[in-house]
Order: C-alpha cells, then structure tokens, then sequence
C-alpha cells in the first residue's frame, strides 16, 4: 500500500505493469466471491423460510415465491417451548455478559497496576489454561453441577459454570489494555487521597469503556451462541437455551424443515443485528486477541 | 518504614479483593476441575458409584479401543490438518486484499465475518439443509451427492463448512497485524530498490510471524475441539466416518448406555496433552525459521 507514495524509477515500469495491473481485478474478483459464498447462505434461509414447507427443496431463487408467513407463525404459536428459549437465551446472555465484563475487569485491573504475592504464577496460570480443551473440563463440571451446587439444569448453574469457565480471556484481555493505559490520572486521583476502590469505579472504569464494550460484545456474542455446555448441563425442554432448542428442532422437525430454518433466524438474526450496530468493537475485540496477545 | 509496610500490606489486601470473583469461579471451575479430570481419568466413574482407582487401565482401554485409533484420531488429525491451513492462507489472502486501497474496504470486511457471529447450531441447521440430496448445492452444480450420508464425503463436507465460517475472524486479525506494519518500512525497503516479492520476504512476513503464529495456534486449539457442527449435522456418522476425539470423549460420557466418565476423563486428557505439544511443536516451527 505504502508503495503508491513512492515515486518509481521509470526504468523499473516497463517490467512492473502486470501484476500492478492484474492485482486490483483480481483482489475484487476474490473479495467478490468471498462475500457470496459468505452471505448466500444466510440470505436463502432468509428467502425460504418464507416460502411453504413444500417448496423448502424447490430450486435456488433469490426471492420468497410463493410467500407465506406460515412457518414463523407455526414457530411462535404451535411450539408451546420457543417463546421460552428465547427469553432463557436473553437471560443467560445478558447476566453472563454482566458477570464476565465486570469481574474480568477488576481482577485485570489489579494483575496490571498491583503488586501482590503470587501475581505472576497466578497470572500465567490463567493464561494458560486458555489452552485447555473445554471438553477436558466437562466432566468435573457437570459432576460438580450434580453433587456439589445442585444446579444442574438450571438457567444460573450454566451462567456460573459458562462465566468461570471464560474468566481466563476476559482477565487477559482486559490486563493487557489496563497496561497500556497511561497511569497520570490514576496518580493524580492517588494524591488527592483516593483508595484503590473509588480510583477504579471513578477513573479507571469511565477510560476502560471500550475495552469494556469489545470485551462485553464478544461475550454477548459467546454465551447468545452457547451450545456445548448447555447441552451438558440442562435437561428439560422449559429449561432450554434457543441454539438447544432448535439442535432438538433440527432432529425432530427434520420433515418440517422450513419450521427449523425461521426458528433458526431468530437466533442468528439479533446476533447480526448487534453486529452490525457495533461492529468496531467487534473488530476492536478480535484485534485485542491477535496482536496485543503475543 | 512501617508506614510503607502498612501501605504494601493493604494493596495486597485490595488485589485480593479485587481478584476473589474471578479466583473462585476459575479456581473451582477449571483449575480444580483440571485437577478431579486427571483424578477421574484414573478411576472407574459413572457419577452412580463413588470413583474407585484403577491405575492406568482407562488410559490402555481408551487407546486400545477401536473407536478411539480407529475413528476418533485419525478423523480428527485429517480435520486439523485440513482446515488450520486452508482456513490461514484463505484468510491471509482476504486480508491482503483488504488491506490494499479499495473501494468498499467496510462492506467486504463486514459480509466476510458474518459467518462467524452466528452459532455453530444454526450454521449446522444451514448447511444440512443446503447439503442436502436435493439441496441448493447439488442443484447449482448440477450433482447427485449425497454429502453428509456418504463416507467419502461427510468429513470433507464438515471441513467446509467449519472453514466457511472461521475464516472471517482469522482475516480480522491478520488485517489488523498488516495494518501494524508501519508504511515507512515498505517505503524504506523501496528506496533500497526491493521488489514486491522481497518486501513481501522481509518485511511483511517476518513482522507478521507473531501474528501467524497466534492464528495458527487458534486454529489447531479450536479444530481439535470439533464438536458442535459434528453433533448438528452428522451425530459422528455414518459409519463413524466423521466421529471426532471430543465427539467420542462425549458418546463416552453421556450418550452409552452405561456412561463410562473415567474412560471420557482419560481421553479428554489424552487430547488436553496432544493439544499441549502440537501448539509447542508448532512454535518451534515457526519460531525455529526465524533465526
């Protein structure tokens, strides 16, 4: 990119033309194809769950014909559950968000301006423990969720276990922008008298918004999109999140599959939606992983 | 000097305060939980009996089952050695591309990660549906296959799909460690007369090695864990052609008629450790050209 600013020697442009020339075609050319292969799909379930349940193998359109209201109509009235899903996702979504924003901020807060015995070792424990398999941990959690917390299936037994089981990225991530926060406000509320207490919710929290908010999307995003350990820890249909929902939706109604794909949206739809509104803390948080991570 | 003592004292007290939340739930929830899993992988367990010591029997009965050499590993290392580098060069293209100056630069960025804001369910309920025998797909090119029925072609489909949809956040984070890479380097580099293929040589991959190397150590974390696609759209079949290492350690576990946990434990320990030296082995690749 930088090169453009460049001026080039003249001899050099009779050999260069070519890729220069070929190389924005064909950048859109993939850019192009990319996005249909990446947005086709969503836009067919789109279109066909607008279309009656016989026609769900009727060769590709890009538009519902003929059109009917039929499918989201049986979802919301005929299936005496789905309502409920969603209102169990939103719950679980927003109180684990809450949960994992905030504590993740305060423990970042503390390994990234504190010194304390053990900072280093519990640090890097946690940060380790990223790289352990969810699965490897399923076990003694749903044991634990059993016989310890009596909680399982339950919509707060799987908030607990989801929000500790993702403490150790949020810590991190929130560790590494409180690090490179300038520390002279921080001082100047020191010298005025201020404990670590008030500094933190007066100073530091109102500057951390948007690692907060890039922090609290993609968590949003995580527990709305759950699946693994709901399926471990709940077991009766009320207590359901939707992505338990419609995978028991896709198995039962497999006949009735237009059903399933406007079921479906209503779990991928809001999800988009937030994307789109906040879509720089999105790009913010999975930058936030990449670089600042290594 | 006790005026200071008192000081350090309180901001440990602090820290720890500051620290309790995160300390319980992570302490209980996956420190100690790592801890019962490697108890548990050397007991007979099924949540009914009180765990009894079994020594390493699990560990041989885990490797020793055909499911386990037969299906679950070699299914799950083809996936990883598959999809971590297409779904890398795939999204390191896009991203080079992105990071040129073009027209619409937002709108690709936004149509390329929307595959990876949606859940796992919902892309499987997708793509069941377009994979189906009369599904779109076999419709546009025109084929009769029967994609996720078929031995040959179930695992393969299930790369796809998982490739589809990862591929957006790997770009985002390749772009981000391109849009790093300061612009007085490239000009740096042409004043010394270097071709594109030579700045591309020596300036941009070794600065963007840190970032390659994260995303290929995303990307072998995640693909060992395969699971959600694999129980929406093929439930491990047909045949056990797409049972997975986390798929068996949850048959295992929860889906037997007599549900084995000691037996799961031991796998899903078996796979914490592969997971463990693949990633270090992999450092040491990338780290190791660098000199």
């Amino acid at each position: 990119m930088a090169h453009a600013t460049v001026a080039r020697p003249t001899a050099l442009a009779g050999e260069m033309p070519l890729w220069d020339r070929l190389k924005v075609p064909i950048f859109y050319a993939l850019l192009i194809l990319w996005t249909l292969i990446a947005v086709l799909p969503y836009w067919l379930t789109i279109v066909y769950s607008f279309m009656p349940k016989t026609e769900i193998f009727a060769p590709p359109r890009l538009w519902p014909s003929p059109f009917t209201l039929e499918n989201y109509r049986v979802v919301l009235t005929a299936f005496d559950e789905f309502p409920r899903w969603l209102l169990n996702s939103t719950l679980f979504a927003l109180s684990a968000t809450a949960l994992r924003v905030f504590f993740a901020s305060l423990a970042g807060y503390a390994f990234a301006r504190m010194r304390f015995p053990g900072r280093r070792l519990l640090f890097n424990l946690v940060l380790g423990s990223m790289m352990l398999p969810g699965m490897a941990m399923l076990v003694p959690q749903y044991w634990m969720a059993v016989k310890w917390f009596k909680f399982v299936d339950t919509l707060y037994g799987l908030t607990i276990v989801w929000v500790s089981g993702s403490f150790a990225f949020g810590v991190f991530m929130m560790t590494q922008f409180f690090k490179q926060l300038p520390r002279d406000l921080e001082e100047a509320a020191f010298i005025d008298g201020a404990t670590w207490f008030t500094t933190y919710f007066r100073v530091i929290l109102p500057l951390a918004r948007p690692a907060l908010l890039a922090l609290g999307i993609l968590s949003f995003q995580g527990s709305w999109n759950e699946f693994m350990l709901s399926l471990i820890l709940l077991q009766t249909p009320d207590n359901f999140t939707l992505p338990l929902g419609l995978a028991m939706f896709r198995f039962q109604y497999y006949a009735i599959y237009s059903n399933v794909l406007a079921g479906s949206l209503f779990n991928s739809l809001p999800i988009m939606i937030i994307f789109f509104v906040f879509q720089r803390y999105f790009v913010e948080g999975v930058a936030y992983t990449g670089l600042k991570g290594t | 000097m006790t005026r200071v003592s008192a000081r350090t004292l309180q901001e440990w007290i602090t820290a720890y305060t500051f620290l309790l939340p995160v300390l319980l739930g992570w302490g209980i929830f996956v420190f100690l939980a790592m801890l019962m899993s490697l108890y548990f992988s050397f007991t007979t367990f099924n949540l009914l009996k009180p765990p009894q010591w079994l020594g390493v029997d699990n560990y041989l009965r885990v490797v020793r089952h055909p499911d386990f050499f037969r299906y679950a590993v070699p299914n799950t290392l083809k996936y990883v050695a598959v999809v971590v580098p297409v779904q890398t060069v795939l999204s390191l293209i896009f991203a080079f591309a992105l990071d040129q100056k073009l027209r619409a630069r937002d709108f690709f960025r936004t149509a390329f990660y929307l595959p990876s804001v949606t859940s796992s369910v919902v892309i499987g309920i997708i793509f069941v549906w377009l994979f189906a025998p009369q599904g779109v797909i076999n419709q546009l090119l025109g084929l009769e296959i029967n994609w996720l029925n078929n031995t040959k072609t179930s695992l393969p489909t299930i790369m796809i799909v998982n490739i589809w949809s990862t591929t957006g956040t790997l770009m985002l984070i390749f772009l981000a460690g391109l849009q790093d890479i300061p612009g007085e380097l490239y000009e740096a580099a042409a004043i010394d007369g270097a071709s594109r293929l030579q700045m591309f040589r020596y300036v941009t991959v070794p600065l963007l090695r840190p970032v390659i190397f994260f995303v290929v150590t995303l990307g072998i974390i995640g693909t060992f864990q395969v699971f959600d696609q694999i129980y929406i759209m093929t439930k491990g079949g047909p045949l056990k052609s797409t049972m997975t290492w986390v798929y068996l350690i949850y048959f295992w576990g929860w889906q037997e008629v007599r549900p084995d946990m000691g037996r799961a434990s031991a796998a899903a320990f078996l796979l914490a450790v592969t997971i463990f030296v693949v990633t270090m082995v992999q450092r040491r690749f990338i780290e190791g050209s660098e000199e």
